[in-house]
Formats: structure tokens, C-alpha cells, sequence
């Protein structure tokens, strides 16, 4: 694979927690608008490179770079503007906040890059339409059912217009049905808006809405397309 | 799957002619195999000398003859004692996977590699499945569903065996 008009790459990475090696060596790379997604069994380290490319954790080795900066050598402050600003993020349990309405949670990232309440909450209910769940908007997280609030964790990951959403198991608290719609939404919102969208998944039928798929197996990333 | 119960099951909710069955048939079941009209009259004489079905009228015009075909009691009762029997699930004991895997592990040939391109592979036809899901209508995701998930079993086979390859090894190379 070539990191060619890659938007987000990372080489040769190493993490250690105490004494176990989570990453030996991984690398990878997403385009802008591509849907790659990680898999790999359980403690393989796809979470971590995730948490790793997302800025959230540092590596101990290794390098990433973010449309050709080093996301390593930036600081704290940096990275978290870059997070708000280029990044969205969605978990596999939502994690709204249980105060704010899901038009308030969807707003919360214009709001925190200061988009004026009026501005922001318009855009938010826009997204909420286009997630097919305007109906919710004045309800809290709590008095939503599980497919509706990862809805709204979608459209709060995409409506500050991210580069990259980062995806860590986004239905693994989803049935079936409700998982399969999450992922078309997540998808099709993702390519229209050219966003890429790094997967983390052990599903094959959740993968299997990615443009590609690599598989990180003891802490190295393998890129399957040329696994032979 | 057997074409003559599900003609006969089409026929069930009145007479048709052999083209308006053909033409039943693909649309409902045969989105990627269309029956060829040879295929429907061989059957449709052999339900007629089973009595399964009747004609029901003859049309002439200027082409050939067009037999008008009806269910008979029979046929009903047929049909009836198939959809109550359950299909016999598939054993899926002999896997050329499971050989291919002790094959490579026997000669000296990445058994890893292969699970990965096999994985890869597999992967490919779900997104395409995926794919036409997405773009279909309800009768095309059912039938996609019932492929992806035998094939999301099958990856996790060679999930399961790749995480196996080494206790596999010490016993196809005591």
C-alpha cells in the first residue's frame, strides 16, 4: 500500500502498557473519503492503534502524520484543537452526555469550536434529519432507545465536517438490524461528505461496509489486499 | 432448490401459462439463475403425467399452442407436505479449506498466508453483497443476508483456525 495522497498515515508504530506490547510495529494509511476498516481477535491492538491515530494516545515509537504534520511532535494544546476541529469520534456505547438534549449532544462540537448556539443547533438538526431521527431532538439520551442514541453519536461525529471519523465498534451494542442502518448512515454520510472513516470492528458483516480492511494481528497491522 | 414445487407453489393462487410461471419465477426467485423456457415445460409435463397439475385451457393463435395449467388436489397436498418438511442442514464436514490448511502445514507452506488471502477473499464477496443490499429492494436483502451470513460463519472458521495454526501444526507434524 502507498501512502500516496494518504490524509492520514502511520509507520513502524510501538506502544507498551508496563510490559505487554499492545503495538509491534503497525502501520497504516486512509485517503480522504475512504472507509478502512481495522479488525482483528480481541487484544490484537486495533484499539490502540485507533487511540493512537486519533491522537488520543502517543506511541512510543513510530510516527503519524496528519495531512503533513507530524501529529508526534504536536503539543497537547494542538492536538486537542486538532481532535475538535478534523476529527469525530463514535463508541460503541454512544457516550452522549445524559444533561444535554440529542440536538444539544449533536450541536456539542460546533459549540465547543464557538459556533453560535442558534447556528450550531440548526446545522445539528440538519444531521439529525439526514440519521432519519429529527423526532428525538428535544429528548434526552435516556429516554432514547440504543439504535436512536448511536444515531445521534453519528451525527455528533460528522457535523463539525470532520476529515477522519474514528469508529471503535459503533454497533457492538446494537442488534443486527439496527447495527446494519448505523453503518449504512455512517457510510454513505462519511463518503458524501468525503470524510474518511477508520473502522474498528470484529464483525466481518460491519467491515464489510468499508472500502478495504486491514488486520492487526499481535500489535502488527497487515494490509489484506496484499496479504499474499 | 426444487423447481417443480415452487411452480407448483406459484400456481397455487390460480392457472397460468407457462411463460406468465417463468416469468413469476424469476422475478421472485430467480434474480441470479432465470429458468429457460425448456426447463419450465419438462417440468410442467412431468407434474401433468404426476397429476400434480391439469390443463386448464388451450390458447391458439398464430404461433405455437399455449396451455393455460392448474394445480390439481394433489398438488396442493404436495406442495403442503414440502413446505412442512424441514431442508436438511448442510453437515459442511467436507471443507477443501480444512484440507488446504493441513495441505500447507504438511508441505511447508504458509498456512497463515492462506487463511489471510481466503479471509481477503471472502471479504471481497461480502462487500459486494453489501453492496447490492443496500441498493435493493427487500427481496434482494434477504437473499443477501442469508449468503453474508454464511459467509461471516466461514470467516469465523478461519479466524478460529488461524488462531489454532500452531496446535494444528504439532498434530499433522508429530
Amino acid at each position: 500500500m502507498t501512502p500516496a495522497g494518504s490524509l492520514l498515515v502511520a509507520q513502524d508504530l510501538h506502544k507498551t502498557y508496563g510490559s505487554t506490547p499492545a503495538l509491534d510495529g503497525a502501520s497504516f494509511s486512509v485517503h480522504p473519503g475512504e472507509v478502512v476498516a481495522v479488525m482483528g481477535p480481541s487484544g490484537s491492538g486495533k484499539s490502540t492503534l485507533l487511540h493512537c491515530l486519533a491522537g488520543i494516545v502517543t506511541p512510543d515509537a513510530g510516527t503519524i502524520t496528519y495531512g503533513g504534520r507530524e501529529i508526534s511532535a504536536m503539543s497537547d494544546a494542538e492536538r486537542s484543537a486538532l481532535r475538535r476541529t478534523d476529527f469525530g469520534f463514535v463508541f460503541q456505547f454512544g457516550q452522549l452526555v445524559p444533561e444535554l438534549t440529542c440536538l444539544e449532544n449533536t450541536a456539542l462540537p460546533l459549540r465547543l469550536n464557538g459556533v453560535r448556539r442558534k447556528d450550531a443547533e440548526r446545522t445539528a438538526r440538519e444531521w439529525l434529519e439526514r440519521l432519519e431521527i429529527d423526532g428525538i431532538a428535544a429528548q434526552r439520551p435516556g429516554e432514547v432507545s440504543g439504535g436512536q442514541g448511536q444515531r445521534v453519536a453519528v451525527a455528533r461525529a460528522l457535523v463539525a465536517s470532520p476529515k477522519v471519523v474514528f469508529a471503535d465498534e459503533p454497533t457492538g451494542a446494537l442488534d443486527s438490524l439496527n447495527g446494519e442502518r448505523v453503518m449504512e448512515l455512517l457510510t454513505e454520510s462519511a463518503r458524501s461528505a468525503n470524510t474518511a472513516v477508520v473502522l474498528v470492528t470484529h464483525e466481518a458483516r460491519v467491515a464489510a461496509y468499508s472500502d478495504r480492511d486491514i488486520v492487526v494481528r499481535d500489535g502488527r497491522a497487515r494490509d489484506l489486499e496484499h496479504a499474499v | 432448490m426444487s423447481i417443480g414445487h415452487t411452480l407448483l407453489g406459484l400456481l397455487e393462487s390460480g392457472p397460468r401459462h407457462g411463460y406468465d410461471l417463468k416469468r413469476a419465477f424469476d422475478e421472485k426467485f430467480g434474480h441470479d439463475r432465470p429458468l429457460h423456457y425448456g426447463q419450465v415445460y419438462a417440468t410442467m409435463s412431468r407434474l401433468l403425467k404426476n397429476g400434480l397439475v391439469e390443463v386448464d385451457g388451450v390458447e391458439s393463435g398464430g404461433g405455437p399452442e399455449r396451455k393455460r395449467y392448474a394445480i390439481t388436489d394433489a398438488g396442493i397436498t404436495d406442495v403442503g407436505a414440502w413446505l412442512a418438511q424441514p431442508e436438511k442442514p448442510e453437515p459442511y464436514l467436507q471443507s477443501t479449506l480444512y484440507t488446504k490448511v493441513v495441505l500447507a502445514l504438511l508441505t511447508g507452506r504458509s498456512a497463515a498466508d492462506l487463511l489471510d488471502a481466503q479471509r481477503s477473499e471472502h471479504l471481497r464477496l461480502m462487500r459486494v453483497l453489501t453492496d447490492r443490499k443496500r441498493k435493493g429492494d427487500l427481496a434482494d436483502q434477504l437473499i443477501c443476508d442469508h449468503a453474508l451470513f454464511h459467509l461471516e460463519a466461514d470467516l469465523r472458521w478461519l479466524e478460529l483456525t488461524a488462531a489454532r495454526l500452531g496446535q494444528l501444526a504439532e498434530v499433522v507434524n508429530p
